[in-house]
Parts: structure tokens; C-alpha cells; sequence
């Protein structure tokens, strides 16, 4: 058996009488591509932040990276990567300067942050572009740049919620190339998305539907189990038993 | 002309990078006309300028006839505009929010019901709950609504179901054919690919620049270059990157668990050989496969690309 980077049992959060997250129990193993696929509404997003330390759980189990999610929160924060098409770069300030603001907030000494943002920069051909503000770069370099300084600090497993929403089709799959290279080296990913063709590009899948998780396997035996020829059938099918 | 929308040589910059460069096109009276585009190919600036909210650089623009730089105030009367962000008030009830908008057009909420009763029994339940308190679907639906509530003859919807789940985004496209059925010309701009299908005729966009305009299928019907469609049981970065070094393949792009790979069109059998011999795993051939407005658009973009290298 794998080294489990992600696991959780019966987790469930509350708001009021309203539950967002229904008992909730998976594993996500270490170097896994893992993608975390529901309706709008469906709790991705509150199970998202309960597993990013970023809200306590009402009851159940959960650790990631080996730290608990109740005891441990601030340590969670600073072991993940987390990247999303809304939350990103600042416009307003130089490349550098992102570089420096988000590895001072995963508390790397200067020294680290000097040599890992030299080489980020190398391997994206962006030396020159250090002292440019990341509002006038094309939105496929600010892509992949805010990628490379989600995972600046090394961390075994990054949080990718929706990256790729609005993006197009060329930048959407030099991006995807990005992941599974970032996969290779042994990091976790851990991505939600809406485009059905990116959920056949990850190694698991799973399906949450009103709180739950419906489905959770490989996309070649969720299409099976569900009798569909693509990921977005097995949506439509899931989804649709909801409403 | 009625319902039309007509655009002569559209541009504007906010810097030296066009925002948009020359757009030319025409809606027809009672379509569904699609913009289909990445976040920054310029839809928002487009419909900013064409609901009269933004003026164009250089270039000429008529919604129904009327000029949308002289007859601003009256295309303002006369149109529906649901923009990219949530703009209704969240502090007024869902009931309010649309008494409020038909009065500001000097209407009443039941002078035009019937235009949104398919969408609003769906939105009833929850009338007298805040704005800001709905589930994104049913914001979504409601601007919809506060839009169409002054029966409009030119709706523009400006990136309606972005960040919307599949089922939502389905949904969605029902409703606005219920209410395009019924005279309405409808604008609308969105990042999905697979969306161009519900329109009557689409405009791809890139970079402020449009690449091409027909209906969906004569796109796709018309893509020049010749495609093979395969599946693998290897590693599919792998062999991708074996494909790329093939001269005869042009364009080598992951679709889903499939790779598509474009060339001229009477390379086509040649390169299924090719492939056939280079690579070590069993590949699957789909001999029926179609290209999609997803190759279509690659094709375009890296043609536009290629151009404007060189």
C-alpha cells in the first residue's frame, strides 16, 4: 500500500441545519493525481477549505501531509500548495515581488527563496520578465508562473481549485502538461475542474453529489459502474439523480 | 433593421495591445449568436460597446438600426444586458429585485410574465429569500429574468454559465431557447467550447481578433486539415511526444483519454502508418471521429499564432 497523503473518515460540516458535507470518507495516495468533481452546490469547495486547514470540520476524521485537520491547521498551511483561477497572482506587482510575497507566506528563509525563485525563473525563461508587473504578461505565462510559485516551497501535495476556468484550449493543455510533470517529480495533485475531458486526465475521480461522495474510482471504471461512453454521461447520470 | 446587430470595424485599446482589432459581424433578427473565446480574447469589451456602456476607438456599430454611439439613449430601452459579474441587488428579495428592474424600464412585473414564466416557476419558491442568499444557479436565473423582464428586443448575455457545473450549464441553454423562441435576438459570449452548439451561428475569438463566423456545424465542416483520432495503452505523454517528432503531424493535442493529431489531408493514411509502425503500445484508431469546435478552434488559434510571428 501507498504512503496516504489525504485521509478522511465521516467527515461532515454543518452550517445551521443545512449539512454542506455529508460524512465524506476517501484517501488520496501519495504522487496521485487526484480530481474532486460535483455540481455547483454539491460542497466541493467547503470540503476543499476543511482539507486546506482553512475551516473546522462540524465532526469525522481527516489529516493531510500527516497533520490533523482540527489540532494541526496551521501546519497543513504551510506543507500545501494551493492555486485557483480567481485567487492568484497580484496584477499590480513584479513578478519578483510575487515570487518574494507568497514564499515569505510559506515562511521559506530568504536564502531559499533567492536561489528556488532563480531557478523558477530559469526553467519558465522568465529572467528577463523579473521586474515586469505580472498585470502586463499574457495570461498563459501568468498561468504557469502562478503554478511554479504554488509549489515553490516544495510542498508534497497542492490544492488546484477550477485552474483552468476561462483559459484557452492550447494554454488549458500546456497547463495539464505542467501537472503531470509536477506529478512526476512526486507531488500530489488534488484539482477540481468543470471541463469533463481534464476529469479523464486525472488518476481517480471522485463525484460528490449533495454532500456525498456518489462515485469514487478510476475514470475508466466510473464510465464502466455507470454504464457511460464519457466522464461527462457519468456526471449527467450522477448529477442529474439529485435534482 | 429589427432585432439586428451589426458591427462595421469595431477596435479599442486600453494600451498599446488591442483589445479588440476590426470586428465585423451581424446577428440576424431572433438568433442565438454565440462568441466563443477565452478570458482576455475581448467578449466583455465587445458587448460593453455594443450594450453602449463603453466607447469604441475607430469602427461602427447599429443594435435595431440605431446608431450605438448616437442613440445610446435608446438602445438602452430598447436591449437586456445580464453582465459577466452578479449585479443584481443582493439586499432586495428575489421579488423585489424584479419589480425593480421592470419599473426602472417602466414596466410591471406582470406586464411581460409570460416571457419569463418557465424560468420564474423554477425561482417562485424562493422569492422572498434574499438575493445574495440564492445558490449560484438561481442568481444566474434571476439575472436572466431581471433582464428579460421589459421584453427586450436584443438580449446580450455576457459569459452566462462560466463556473457553472455541466448539469447547471445544460439547464441554463433550455431556458434561453424558451425565451429566444420567442423573437428575441440573443447576444452571447462564453469560454466553452462545447456551448457553440447551442447557437444559431458563433464567432470564434481570439486576442480581440475574430477567427472565424458560421453556423457550428459549417465550421466543423469545413475544418481544412485532415485528423486522426487514437486511443492508447501506453503512457499518452509518452507517445505524444513521440507524435510531435512525425514531420506529417502537424498539430499533436490531447482530447480527454483520446490524442488528436492533425496533417494535410492526403497525408492522412500515410501518417496512420507511420504511427501504426513508431509506436511500441496497441493503439486504437476511431475511423469515425469528427473534429469538434474544440479543433477547429486550435487550428484557427495557432494559424493566428503562426501569423502574427511572423
Amino acid at each position: 500500500m501507498s504512503n496516504l497523503i489525504i485521509e478522511t473518515e465521516n467527515l461532515t460540516k454543518k452550517f445551521g441545519e443545512f449539512t454542506a458535507v455529508d460524512a465524506i470518507t476517501f484517501d488520496v495516495s501519495e504522487g496521485e493525481i487526484f480530481g474532486f468533481l460535483g455540481a455547483n452546490g454539491a460542497g466541493k469547495t467547503t470540503a476543499m477549505k476543511m482539507l486546506c486547514g482553512l475551516l473546522l470540520p462540524t465532526s469525522g476524521k481527516a489529516s493531510v501531509a500527516g497533520y490533523d485537520v482540527y489540532s494541526q491547521s496551521e501546519k497543513i498551511k504551510l506543507n500545501i500548495g494551493y492555486m485557483s483561477q480567481k485567487f492568484s497572482l497580484f496584477a499590480d506587482l513584479t513578478v519578483w515581488e510575487n515570487i518574494e510575497f507568497y514564499a515569505g507566506i510559506y515562511k521559506m528563509k530568504p536564502t531559499l527563496i533567492k536561489s528556488h525563485g532563480a531557478k523558477l525563473l530559469q526553467e519558465l525563461e522568465l529572467e528577463k520578465q523579473k521586474r515586469r508587473l505580472i498585470g502586463t504578461l499574457p495570461l498563459g505565462i501568468r498561468q504557469k508562473l502562478a503554478f511554479s510559485i504554488a509549489i515553490i516551497h516544495e510542498p508534497r501535495l497542492v490544492f488546484l481549485d477550477e485552474p483552468t476556468g476561462g483559459v484557452d484550449p492550447i494554454t488549458r493543455r500546456r497547463f495539464w502538461e505542467m501537472i503531470y510533470e509536477a506529478s512526476s517529480r512526486g507531488i500530489t495533485v488534488f484539482v477540481t475542474t468543470h471541463y469533463m475531458d481534464e476529469a479523464e486526465y486525472c488518476d481517480r475521480i471522485s463525484m460528490m453529489v449533495d454532500g456525498s461522495i456518489k462515485g469514487l474510482d478510476t475514470p475508466a471504471n466510473l464510465k464502466a459502474q455507470f454504464q457511460s461512453k464519457t466522464m461527462y454521461d457519468v456526471f449527467l447520470k450522477l448529477a442529474r439523480k439529485s435534482v | 433593421m429589427k432585432n439586428s446587430v451589426t458591427a462595421y470595424g469595431i477596435s479599442k485599446s486600453y494600451t498599446e495591445q488591442p483589445a479588440l482589432h476590426e470586428i465585423d459581424f451581424s446577428a440576424q433578427p431572433g438568433e442565438i449568436f454565440g462568441f466563443i473565446g477565452a478570458d482576455g480574447a475581448g467578449k466583455t469589451t465587445l458587448f460593453k460597446i455594443l450594450t453602449t456602456l463603453l466607447k469604441m476607438d475607430a469602427g461602427k456599430a447599429e443594435v435595431c438600426g440605431y446608431d450605438v454611439d448616437k442613440d445610446f439613449k435608446t438602445i438602452r430601452k430598447i436591449i437586456g444586458y445580464m453582465p459577466g459579474t452578479f449585479s443584481l441587488y443582493g439586499d432586495l428579495s428575489v421579488e423585489e429585485n424584479l419589480r425593480f428592474f421592470a419599473r426602472v424600464f417602466e414596466s410591471t412585473l406582470e406586464e411581460n410574465f409570460d416571457l419569463i414564466r418557465d424560468i420564474y416557476v423554477l425561482l417562485e419558491p424562493f422569492k422572498k429569500r434574499r438575493a445574495a442568499d440564492l445558490s449560484g444557479g438561481m442568481k444566474q436565473k434571476l439575472a436572466l429574468c431581471c433582464a428579460l423582464i421589459h421584453k427586450p428586443e436584443v438580449l446580450f448575455l455576457d459569459e452566462p454559465t462560466t463556473g457553472v457545473d455541466p448539469v447547471s450549464r445544460q439547464e441554463f441553454w433550455q431556458n434561453l431557447k424558451t425565451v429566444s423562441g420567442q423573437g428575441i435576438t440573443t447576444l452571447v459570449s462564453t469560454p466553452y467550447m462545447d456551448e457553440a452548439r447551442q447557437c444559431d451561428r458563433v464567432a470564434l475569438i481570439q486576442s480581440g481578433k475574430i477567427l472565424q463566423i458560421d453556423t457550428p456545424e459549417n465550421i466543423v465542416n469545413s475544418f481544412p486539415k485532415g485528423l486522426i483520432v487514437l486511443k492508447t495503452t501506453e503512457n499518452k505523454n509518452i507517445l505524444m511526444n513521440e507524435l510531435r517528432k512525425i514531420a506529417e503531424a502537424e498539430s499533436v493535442f490531447s482530447f480527454g483519454e483520446s490524442i488528436h493529431i492533425t496533417c494535410e489531408p492526403n497525408k492522412k493514411q500515410e501518417l496512420i502508418s507511420i504511427i501504426t509502425s513508431t509506436s511500441k503500445g496497441t493503439i486504437s484508431f476511431d475511423a469515425q471521429a469528427k473534429p469538434d469546435i474544440e479543433d477547429c478552434f486550435l487550428y484557427y488559434m495557432q494559424r493566428e499564432n503562426v501569423k502574427s510571428d511572423n
